[in-house]
């Protein structure tokens, strides 16, 4: 049997010394193929006498499995070989980027404008739109500010020509969005004229508002968000309470103060200047005006026949630019309004 | 406002001061926006005299000087000043100073010759930029006193940014008076006693216009010599309230409008004949002003005049031919009260400002105006010299101040803060308010200097204004909880920016007035909505159209080196419209425009660089519009390539416009390549709509294709069209797939290819159906639009 171990023995090394899947059935057919050395030694036995054959055949037989299994496990060993090859080959330098349409980004001032938006939805203010080519009744008669009023030229405003030329007369660029406000009181009062009591007003009105200003501080065009809350139960610690609220979560900080101090504006008394100061960071401890507010002018009220007496609410307007600024880091107001896509793809 | 602390202080001197004391101010209403030295920290520098001066032995540019220092023997000190004169006296640094920035004064040498300290220029102090020679001290200044000292340099000087209902502190009493209230500490004003009449010069005043000017109050002041030298101390005060001081007489005048709050005018009564009249003008009427300015005068501006000619714009300007100046030795002195609806937006009007026009068109107290003009002729007399004639004094009606109520309750409701009646009765107290007081309610009597408290509101303010807004709590609002409206219809119009963004478009906001030529180029917009009040000529016209913003934020980018550029905004574009509102004449419209210009895709690895063309921002739009569907009709339009723009048609309604920019805007506005853009209403396209659910065929679906070849002029849409109505009912959908024109076509031909789509809702389809169904749509094809069959 000494000749049986070195058949198998030589198999085995025949197969592991191909990497080729060709190769090892062909070495496969001289040991194991119709000719192959077991198999003749299989047909061999019908020669050996019948009770040799027995014990001749289970020595065989187990050196044919012995083959079997050393061939078996050099094809599964080829073919993991061959697989790995292909991967290694089709291997990809994953640092490349990725191809297609960048993504862009919107305005800054849109995002903070989205956000306080939604920051007021939430405690159920609905968000007014308004003409920016306004009515002078709009923008100042009906917020106590008649015609000469010395408060008109805390706004200097922008005026239009008529077809001839002329200025024309009782329009101009809305200087505030307060006039969405005034157009938003008519037709909520005109929608609940029915009902005994008339039902809360809340809205906040952001947009576009003009001045005639234009320096590294000041833009002819800027923005404004203004808010009105108008109720029978509505007062100035609510709006304090509002105003913090929302500074703290525009600004996702506890850290920082809020401070009224008393003002004027024509359409609200009284009237306050809102300063917050950050307790950290690059404004620390630096009073910023925020926004103005105050209780909202019995002479509005009564404009668009809401009685005074019985309800009453508070009004306050704010700079999204500003809010901006403070926001991304941001210091000079014209990146804004030039379209630089360095500056804008800052905020994708 | 800006003032000198010290001055405030010789009314009311207060605990508090420095920071502490702008708070307080701030807090109140008065908001200090500067607060500032009037000189830099130096010390031991002290008036002295120059007894002589000689020449350095050792430098042809400095003198030797002895100088009187108020202690010891006379010092030897070095100067290089050029004006430096025996008698002199001026500021001497001794040794031991120090100066601003830092500068010891120390013993030493120059060029050999000891020098025992420094003469000073007002520049080396910090006390003005003058550093042309030595600064000048007065004559009577008294030696060796602290320099510090002598010109008050301690003081510092607050600017107030008043808002316009604080005219009653457009003065030291005024805000004095403030200051006390705040404090508590006492105030003190100005005696003021008539002067000893001298002369009998009498000049009438005659009031034409009552409710314009219900009082005046004149005298004339003879033998005065304008020319008198404006004390020390006046003049200091004066430029620490930011006034150049000009001439005695006018300085007085604003000296006293700046201590009481009531614009004075001094005319040379020699340039005047006849009685002084306050008179409204007549249209047409001119005056030549003070500040050299000739205006032609409306019927609503008042005027002081006498019997000739106007004289003067009434608190607003005087004269220049009735002005005083320096050899006037006669004057009538004006003190008036003019309403305050005579007076506002005069100034404004003609383009300019005065501090009288501003303080008289807020208000200046009505019962003070005999006081002002007292206290000036006082001043005139000391100064000036001369004697005063009687004061001739018109009174018509001033106005009234009705009381008002002011309810405790009303107090808690507005403000949400329990104030009790005896807090607020000490606060009106304190404000120097007079009332009376029935159990929690006050009946307030406002006083004449204060023209901003008509209502119960007004007295809210000035208690919360001391009460102090800290102490009102911050509260969260309760109130009944009701949910929004919310249209799931519509688009928000966020949604529709986010899916612009994320197709590479970055939004921008560009100015809503634009230049003209933009609105002709790009716009075709003949009614223009010019601003009567442009800041610059390129921002002169309301915009109708967002292109040209755009345009030129491609424009900018270049210039930056930003070579591709996909942007977007939305905003209102203005028309003039008869039929437009809610302000009447005119239709604001929102809109959506984005450009696209460069390459297709940024520039990557692995794909072929290409520029972008009609069909890539076409797909960005019908992406942005999806679920509506847009049809893309031939149209031309000003801003457009006419082979390459279409009008943009939603459910039969034109929404807007996609094109390449014409060449000719191309060249003009200096783009390389040409850009593609889109201008859509942004209403109409956020109108989606609900989706409706449809049951679905569940039978098999068979595919064919077929290529045919038409006309190359055929428009896909004609076809589509026709197709929709003329097909066999099994082909649910028809889509094309390929365009092709080339080797294998005709020339002036295409190929279209198109996958065909069938399916029945109710059995599979049988072969033979399939092939019906081709054959009929072939057929027609041929017939409709003789379409070949490519094979």
């Amino acid at each position: 049997m000494h000749n049986l171990d070195q058949i198998v023995q030589a198999a085995v090394l025949a197969f592991a010394a191909t990497d080729d899947a060709d190769v090892l059935e062909q070495i496969k057919a001289a040991y194991l193929g119709k000719n192959g050395q077991i198999t003749d030694l299989l047909k061999a036995l019908a020669k050996l006498p019948p009770d040799e054959r027995k014990t001749a055949g289970a020595t065989i037989n187990r050196a044919k499995e012995a083959v079997e299994t050393a061939l078996n496990a050099r094809r599964e060993a080829i073919r993991k070989m061959a697989l790995n090859a292909r991967l290694a080959e089709e291997a990809l330098d994953v640092s490349l980027p990725g191809r297609g349409q960048a993504r862009a980004g919107l305005h800054p001032v849109t995002r903070t404008l989205e956000r306080v938006e939604s920051l007021f939805r939430s405690i159920g203010f609905e968000v007014a739109d308004g003409p920016e080519i306004e009515a002078d009744f709009q923008n100042f008669t009906a917020l106590n500010t008649p015609e000469d009023h010395p408060a008109r030229s805390m706004h200097d405003t922008f005026y239009l020509q008529d077809e001839s030329g002329a200025v024309a007369e009782g329009v101009l660029l809305r200087t505030h969005t307060s006039p969405i406000q005034v157009r938003y009181m008519q037709e909520h009062v005109a929608r609940y004229s029915a009902l005994a009591t008339m039902p809360e007003i809340r809205v906040i009105a952001p947009g576009r508002v003009y001045r005639v200003d234009s320096d590294a501080t000041h833009s002819p065009m800027f923005h404004q968000v203004e808010g009105l809350w108008i109720g029978e139960n509505v007062s100035f610690a609510d709006l304090k309470g509002v105003i913090a609220d929302f500074l703290r979560r525009f600004f996702e900080s506890d850290d920082l103060q809020v401070r009224f101090r008393p003002s004027f504006f024509p359409f609200t008394e009284p009237s306050a200047e809102i300063d917050m100061a950050f307790m950290s960071g690059a404004h620390k401890g630096r009073w910023l005006e925020i926004a103005g507010c105050g209780m909202v002018h019995p002479n509005v009220l009564r404009h668009v026949n809401i009685d005074p007496e019985r309800y009453l609410g508070f009004a306050f307007g704010m700079g999204p630019d500003r809010l901006t600024m403070l926001r991304y880091g941001i210091n000079d107001l014209r990146l804004f309004f030039d379209g630089d896509l360095r500056f804008l793809r800052q905020f994708v | 406002m800006k003032f000198s602390e010290s001055w405030l202080r010789s009314f009311v001197d207060p605990p508090c001061s420095g920071a502490e004391f702008s708070r307080l101010l701030t807090m109140a209403g008065l908001e200090v926006e500067e607060e500032e030295s009037v000189a830099p920290a130096f010390s031991r520098v002290v008036v002295a005299q120059v007894i002589s001066v000689d020449r350095h032995p050792n430098a042809d540019r400095l003198s030797l000087c002895r100088v009187d220092v108020g202690a010891g023997e006379p010092l030897q000190i070095v100067c290089g000043a050029p004006n430096v004169a025996a008698l002199s006296k001026i500021p001497c640094a001794l040794v031991g100073a120090e100066l601003p920035g830092g500068l010891q004064i120390k013993l030493c040498k120059v060029r050999g010759v000891e020098s025992f300290g420094m003469l000073c220029s007002a520049r080396e102090l910090g006390v003005s930029d003058d550093a042309s020679g030595l600064m000048l001290l007065d004559a009577a200044a008294p030696v060796g006193e602290d320099l510090r000292r002598h010109l008050d340099l301690d003081d510092r000087v607050r600017t107030l940014k008043l808002t316009p209902n604080r005219a009653d502190c457009l003065s030291l009493e005024g805000v004095a008076r403030e200051v006390a209230a705040l404090t508590g500490a006492t105030a003190s004003f100005i005696q003021i006693e008539e002067v000893a009449i001298g002369i009998a010069s009498e000049r009438a005043v005659v009031l034409d216009a009552p409710v314009a000017c219900p009082r005046y109050c004149g005298r004339v002041i003879a033998g005065v010599d304008a020319t008198a030298a404006t004390p020390s101390w006046m003049r200091r005060r004066l430029e620490r309230s930011g006034l150049r001081p000009i001439s005695a007489l006018v300085d007085i005048t604003n000296y006293v409008m700046l201590e009481l709050g009531q614009p004075l005018h001094a005319f040379d009564n020699r340039q005047l004949s006849g009685a002084v009249h306050a008179r409204m003008a007549q249209a047409g009427e001119t005056i030549t002003l003070l500040n050299q300015q000739t205006v032609e005068l409306q019927g609503d501006v008042l005027l002081i005049a006498d019997d000739r000619r106007p004289l003067a714009m009434a608190g607003i300007m005087g004269g220049e031919d009735s002005g005083i100046t320096l050899a006037t030795t006669e004057l009538f002195l004006e003190a008036a009260f003019f309403a305050p609806k005579a007076i506002a937006g005069r100034a404004r009007r003609y383009g300019f400002v005065s501090d009288a026009a501003h303080r008289f068109e807020r208000g200046v107290d009505f019962a003070a105006t005999r006081r002002a003009l007292e206290r000036a002729t006082r001043l005139v007399i000391d100064i000036c010299g001369g004697q005063a004639g009687p004061v001739s004094d018109a009174l018509a009606s001033l106005p009234e101040r009705p009381p008002v109520l002011l309810r405790s309750r009303r107090v808690r409701k507005v403000l949400g803060l329990d104030v009790s009646p005896q807090q607020i009765e000490d606060l009106f107290r304190r404000l120097g308010l007079q009332f009376v007081r029935d159990a929690d309610d006050f009946v307030v009597t406002p006083p004449s200097y204060r023209f901003d408290i008509e209502i119960e509101e007004d007295l809210i303010e000035e208690i919360v204004r001391l009460h102090g807004y800290e102490n009102i709590p911050a509260a969260l609002p309760r109130a009944a909880l009701s949910m929004l409206p919310q249209s799931e219809e519509t688009r928000p119009v966020a949604r529709v920016r986010q899916l612009l963004t994320d197709c590479g478009y970055q939004e921008v906001i560009n100015f809503a007035f634009v230049e003209e030529a933009w609105e002709r180029d790009l716009a075709g917009n003949e009614r223009l909505i010019r601003l009567a009040n442009p800041i610059a000529s390129q921002l002169s016209v309301m915009r109708s159209s967002l292109l040209g913003g755009l345009i030129a934020n491609v424009t900018t980018n270049l210039k930056r080196r930003q070579g591709r550029v996909r942007v977007f905004e939305t905003g209102r574009c203005f028309f003039r419209d008869p039929l437009g509102g809610p302000v009447a004449g005119f239709r604001q419209p929102w809109k959506l425009a984005a450009l696209a210009y460069g390459t297709a895709l940024p520039e990557q690895w692995g794909c072929a660089s290409r520029n972008v063309d009609f069909f890539d921002v076409k797909g960005d739009l019908e992406l942005l519009l999806a679920p509506l569907v847009a049809r893309f009709e031939v149209a031309a339009h000003p801003a457009l390539h006419p082979g390459r723009s279409a009008r943009v048609v939603v459910d039969g309604e034109p929404i807007g416009f996609i094109g390449e920019l014409h060449p000719q805007w191309q060249q003009k506005y200096g783009l390389p390549l040409a850009p593609v853009l889109f201008q859509i209403d942004l209403d109409p396209m956020r109108r989606a709509g609900l989706p409706q659910h449809v049951e679905g065929s569940r039978q098999p679906v068979v595919i064919r294709d077929m290529a045919i070849v038409v006309d190359h002029a055929l428009e896909l849409q004609q076809l589509l069209d026709a197709l929709g109505v003329n097909r066999p009912a099994i082909v649910s959908d028809i889509r094309l797939f390929d365009v092709y024109v080339g080797r294998g076509v005709e020339v002036g031909k295409k190929s279209l290819a198109f996958r065909i789509v069938m399916q029945d809702t109710r059995r599979t389809l049988l072969e033979a159906e399939v092939d019906a169904a081709m054959q009929q749509l072939v057929a027609y094809l041929q017939q409709a639009f003789a379409a070949q069959l490519r094979v």
